[in-house]
């Protein structure tokens, strides 16, 4: 019997379960016996969220006051009364000039994301502007075989974000490409395995920062005269290798650990070498390789704003590093709302790898 | 020349200190169309015996011969059915058999060997669950499409290795039942390894005790004197069957005893007695 995608099932079978509740809630399915049920799973979560905002806006608002304290004190010290009244003045009234520089507080990074929302509506409306203007020219370029022209626009914040979904993308597909058949020569091959083994374990630990100078030493000199802006391909080629060890030592424990009725069946149906590997030994280790390409994921979410950073790729990365640099008014809360938002996306990720996960592999629980 | 032999063979495990003989000195031949039953008790090697006979394992010391050819690796002509099922969990029912028959007969159609799927799931009765994967079928269902998995690449040999140890005592009959209609269909030469002794005198031609391991050796054989189709209920009754199973069992009950008084251990039981509920209750009332 073929079962109905609902809403609900969907979003257990995503590790999602809070939505479903909180659907019971508002459609009144929720029975009385539930009711500790959507405490523990709706309620508590909820109230852990409004804990966490009210100390954050406490501690904000005290390092506020830190740092107010001592500016008033120090025009005290060095000019006297009448500059620290100013001083005082100056900061109650919200002045760029002298508004202390600190962890904003919770409103603040609600109205940075706004504005960096707002900004991005501004951006995007001047490229759609731009396109109908060079539209028409455009077209005639092309006919005469030259290139187009682009928009050369700042990008906004959504544009950033996409840059690094793009960066982490292709990272990940790198990691995957070389780290997943990798895995399985060395999963199949003792030899292999001992001959990589010292590789693995050498160049596992090494931080993402080297990574991005070894691949930055090589790309250089391979694009060498070239005007190709090489940033992207270095970031991706660094998040690549610095995300590709947990598949590739999953995979290669996954291929190597298959159950041995499994491979007596292999050997009893005389199953050729390549029947063997895609019809017995993948889908056996499947699971494992997948939780390797969780992990690969993550790390490589996670380096990519480093890398970014070095790099001087646009995308978060740089957006940060770039509004720490700017030091404006709301450059803090901006660089909260792009810790929130790579929060949020790196969450998102992780759900993602493990709803194809749920979908591809078989339930190891209950195998033979 | 009998159909299969195995002259003098010795298996043994693990190097040097380490090294512990399995099976010592293990002589048999059966002919073609037979059916052989070896019983033993767990733990006696019947596994490892069922593997150098499939060409799973490679004997120390001694061969295997198979129409009078040493068996090399593991071949079609011989199906085995694994103690433990061994189906593929993320492959189907017809899936499962498919990959077998395709192994099997590499240059029939895709069309003919589906044919021959569908053909022996229905002889196992499991076609309404051909679509199923392994782990949504009940044990009884999973061994029947192991034994539709082996029979389908049409095997000269059939090898069990208990093949119905895990099934329930209802479930087992069935089972029993339907593996010996396959076997008398095109009379197949089949060999069953399992603990059960009436299993044994109820499938097989001959049975063959397997003393128990380590250093386990075949016994004398038990030869079975019942006409075909045997009755499970009228089978209770015959003399011939009484008299063969309390001669294999008081054989293996034989050695047993010489193995545990092989072994003279004394065993210290702990010097407990039963706490007295009868009287703590009535205490209670009073």
């Amino acid at each position: 019997m073929k079962q109905s995608i609902t809403l609900g099932r969907v979003t257990k079978f995503m590790g999602l379960g809070i939505f479903s509740t909180i659907k019971d809630l508002f459609t009144g399915k929720l029975e009385k016996e539930d009711f500790k049920n959507f405490l523990r799973k709706t309620i508590v979560p909820l109230a852990s969220i409004l804990l966490f905002i009210g100390l954050w806006h406490m501690g904000a608002k005290a390092l506020y006051n830190k740092e107010a304290d001592f500016k008033i004190e120090k025009a005290l010290n060095d000019q006297g009364q009448e500059a620290a009244d100013a001083m005082k003045v100056c900061i109650a009234s919200g002045d760029v000039s002298c508004k202390p520089n600190t962890l904003p507080s919770p409103a603040q990074v609600w109205d940075s994301y706004k504005s960096l929302l707002r900004d991005h509506n501004i951006i995007a409306a001047d490229k759609a502007a731009f396109k109908d203007k060079t539209a028409a020219l455009n077209e005639k370029r092309v006919a005469e075989g030259l290139d187009a022209i682009t928009y050369t626009g700042r990008p906004s914040f959504v544009d950033q974000i996409f840059r690094s979904l793009k960066t982490v993308f292709a990272g990940f597909l790198l990691a995957l490409l070389i780290a997943v058949p990798l895995g399985i020569f060395i999963g199949l091959s003792p030899t292999l395995k001992s001959s990589f083994n010292w590789f693995i374990q050498i160049f596992k630990p090494v931080s993402p920062v080297v990574w991005y100078l070894l691949v930055f030493m090589i790309v250089k000199t391979l694009l060498i005269g070239s005007n190709e802006d090489s940033s992207f391909t270095i970031s991706f080629i660094s998040v690549g290798l610095c995300s590709m060890w947990a598949t590739l030592v999953n995979t290669a424990m996954g291929v190597s650990s298959v159950d041995k009725d499994y491979i007596n069946v292999a050997k009893v149906l005389k199953l050729g070498p390549f029947q063997k590997i895609f019809k017995v030994v993948l889908p056996s280790s499947l699971p494992l390789i997948f939780t390797g390409l969780k992990i690969t994921l993550s790390v490589a979410w996670m380096v990519l704003i480093a890398i970014e950073l070095l790099a001087q790729s646009p995308g978060l990365g740089l957006f940060v590093w770039e509004e720490f640099q700017n030091g404006a008014n709301d450059s803090n809360a901006k660089i909260i709302v792009a810790m929130f938002v790579i929060g949020v996306i790196g969450f998102l990720l992780d759900r993602i790898m493990l709803t194809i996960q749920n979908w591809v592999s078989f339930d190891k629980t209950d195998a033979i | 020349m009998a159909y299969l032999e195995l002259n003098n063979i010795y298996k043994t495990y693990g190097q040097g200190d380490n090294e512990t003989e399995i099976l010592s000195n293990i002589n048999l031949s059966i002919e073609e169309g037979e059916f052989v039953a070896i019983v033993g008790f767990t733990g006696s090697g019947k596994t490892t015996l069922v593997n150098l006979i499939n060409g799973l394992l490679e004997p120390t010391k001694g061969e295997v011969l198979f129409k009078g050819e040493p068996v090399i690796g593991t071949s079609h002509e011989r199906g085995v059915i694994f103690q433990n099922y061994s189906l593929l969990p993320w492959l189907t029912v017809g899936q499962n058999v498919f990959m077998a028959v395709k192994e099997a007969f590499p240059k029939k159609s895709k069309k003919e060997l589906h044919e021959i799927v569908a053909d022996y799931v229905e002889m196992v009765s499991l076609t309404p669950a051909i679509n199923k994967r392994p782990k949504e079928l009940s044990g009884g269902m999973r061994q029947r499409v192991a034994v539709a998995r082996a029979l389908a690449m049409k095997p000269e040999m059939i090898i069990m290795d208990e093949p119905l140890g895990a099934l329930d005592a209802l479930t087992r009959g069935n089972l029993q039942d339907e593996i010996l209609n396959i076997w008398g269909k095109d009379k197949r030469t089949a060999l069953l390894i399992t603990n059960d002794v009436d299993e044994g005198i109820y499938m097989a031609d001959r049975i063959i005790p397997l003393r128990p391991g380590p250093n386990a050796t075949l016994g004398p054989e038990f030869k079975i004197d019942i006409d075909r189709p045997r009755d499970k209920t009228e089978l209770n009754d015959n003399d011939n069957f009484k008299k063969t199973r309390n001669a294999i069992i008081e054989y293996l009950m034989d050695i047993g005893e010489e193995r545990k008084s092989e072994a003279n251990e004394e065993i210290i039981l702990p010097d407990l007695s039963p706490k007295d509920f009868v009287n703590q209750f009535k205490y209670k009332i009073l």
